[in-house]
């Protein structure tokens, strides 16, 4: 077994510098959180004396309530900072309005923009610690580590990430999650699989070492271990990236039928919200491949490590 | 900093009659053993409970549960310290409410340990009472927090370092006098 690490990491901006086993030594402190999200009492002090500030540029209800929840089961205090109503709108500037924020002396900012690289931006500019909440298309590091874990703990005989396949089927053009699951699972020694229509699925992505495209559903689910269904936005259509629903039904909807071609334990993931009987069949959602009900269950002991593995051990 | 080694203060001999007069002192206090619940402490406190527990066992023919309790998340001094301790997973296999624990640690010194132990068993219930059992009680204690059994008393000073070691953690079986070189 491999010993856990010390995580040094200042920030959590993507997983491109986190190292294998950071992140096993991350999922470690999670399987100790989900300890504590199974007891009738669901409150430790371990950020007592901490201040957390989520900064949602881009709106994001259920993640920014499951970091709040990773804050505030830790005891940290928690400030909530929504761009719509604030200053932003007025005309400020994004470095004046973090520097109004840093007055209020928060140790960590849980960031979410449009702009790809605003988490990155915002860390050159204070010395609180960084967790990006989905940046653009660019990344969603916590998404993916929730993804990975729950792939980790769900899959049945679990014995690894090596020699392991994920399938990720849709508009992996618009998706962060499916950058920042690339990083994590290739990082782990697992083969990713993209599938959808062609004009969804960036050439450059096969740059990373274990990925590889794919147009076909059938080709791509043959012998996966995990699928993941990702959302597929209506907004696309108009677009021209793909001429309507029903054909990306047809072709590219994973169904229950078409998961018998995967790994016999496969499972079925979606980092939601999903549209049903669209990207993903209702009655497979709601099957025993399904782990989406985990994958949310998960995202709060996940957030929980990350909070404590960024904060605790910098001194002050 | 290096630990300088001094001395053996226990062998695996001294150990064995120690914990065997512990668990021997641990039936004769408890009001009804079958409500005793052992809880080890990471990391050395695990091996102690269990050892204990087989020993309960031997005597009484009575199986005592025994839960692995982690404190790291209830330390005081989580705001300040420059390293990152590393959190394992409490696992305490019975619901401890009424129960007699009986919370096990390998060394007692300041004190600060069995503070954070006590919160973390009040957050998974309300035990009956809680006692403590130490294999080594060195002084120094910084909070009002004493022992109901104890191993061996040692009188040390603040710049040593005591060492447990069992079986199931290190691989043998004693108790070492150590001395930091600053």
């Amino acid at each position: 077994m491999m010993e856990a690490v010390q995580i040094r990491h200042r920030h959590l901006l993507d997983l491109e510098d986190w190292s294998a086993s950071e992140i096993e030594s991350l999922w470690r402190t999670t399987d100790a959180m989900m300890e504590v999200m199974q007891r009738k009492v669901k409150k430790v002090p371990s950020l007592q004396g901490f201040t957390v500030a989520t900064l949602f540029f881009e709106n994001s209800t259920r993640t920014r309530l499951s970091f709040e929840r990773a804050a505030k089961v830790q005891s940290a205090e928690v400030l909530n900072f929504a761009a719509g109503g604030s200053s932003l709108s007025k005309g400020e500037s994004l470095k004046d309005t973090l520097r109004t924020i840093d007055a209020m002396q928060a140790d960590l900012y849980i960031v979410r923009h449009v702009a790809a690289g605003t988490p990155y931006q915002l860390s050159r500019w204070t010395d609180a610690s960084i967790v990006n909440a989905g940046d653009g298309r660019r990344a969603h590091p916590t998404q993916a580590l929730l993804d990975g874990y729950t792939f980790r703990r769900c899959f049945e005989g679990f014995d690894g990430f090596r020699g392991k396949r994920l399938t990720i089927v849709g508009d992996v053009m618009h998706s962060r999650v499916a950058r920042s699951n690339i990083s994590l699972w290739t990082k782990l020694g697992a083969e990713v699989v993209l599938c959808g229509p062609r004009t969804l699925l960036p050439a450059e992505l096969e740059q990373y070492s274990g990925v590889r495209r794919c147009f076909r559903l059938e080709e791509a689910i043959e012998g996966a271990h995990a699928v993941m269904a990702l959302r597929m936005q209506r907004e696309r259509m108009q677009g021209g990236l793909f001429p309507s629903l029903a054909e990306y039904q047809a072709r590219y909807q994973v169904t229950t039928k078409m998961m018998e071609r995967a790994h016999p334990h496969a499972i079925v993931m979606h980092p939601g919200p999903m549209n049903r009987d669209v990207e993903i069949e209702g009655v497979l959602a709601d099957s025993e491949r399904s782990v989406i009900e985990e994958q949310v269950a998960h995202g709060v002991p996940v957030r929980m490590a990350v909070l404590y593995s960024l904060l605790v051990g910098r001194g002050r | 900093m290096g630990l300088r080694w001094k001395k053996r203060l226990m062998d695996e001999g001294e150990i064995n009659r120690a914990v065997n007069r512990m668990a021997h002192e641990i039936i004769e206090r408890s009001a009804s053993l079958k409500d005793v619940v052992l809880v080890g402490v990471h990391t050395r406190g695990i091996p102690l409970a269990e050892h204990l527990s087989k020993l309960i066992h031997h005597y009484e023919g009575l199986e005592v549960p025994v839960g692995k309790l982690d404190i790291t998340l209830y330390r005081d001094d989580l705001t300040e310290i420059g390293v990152q301790p590393i959190v394992r997973r409490t696992e305490v296999p019975v619901d401890i409410h009424g129960r007699e624990l009986v919370l096990c640690d390998d060394v007692i010194y300041t004190g600060r340990t069995v503070r954070a132990a006590l919160d973390a068993l009040m957050d998974l219930g309300r035990p009956s009472l809680i006692r403590l059992a130490v294999l080594v009680d060195r002084g120094h204690r910084e909070l009002p927090i004493q022992a109901d059994y104890v191993g061996r008393a040692i009188q040390t000073s603040r710049s040593e370092v005591i060492k447990v070691h069992f079986h199931s953690t290190d691989g043998e079986e004693g108790v070492d006098l150590l001395e930091s070189e600053s």
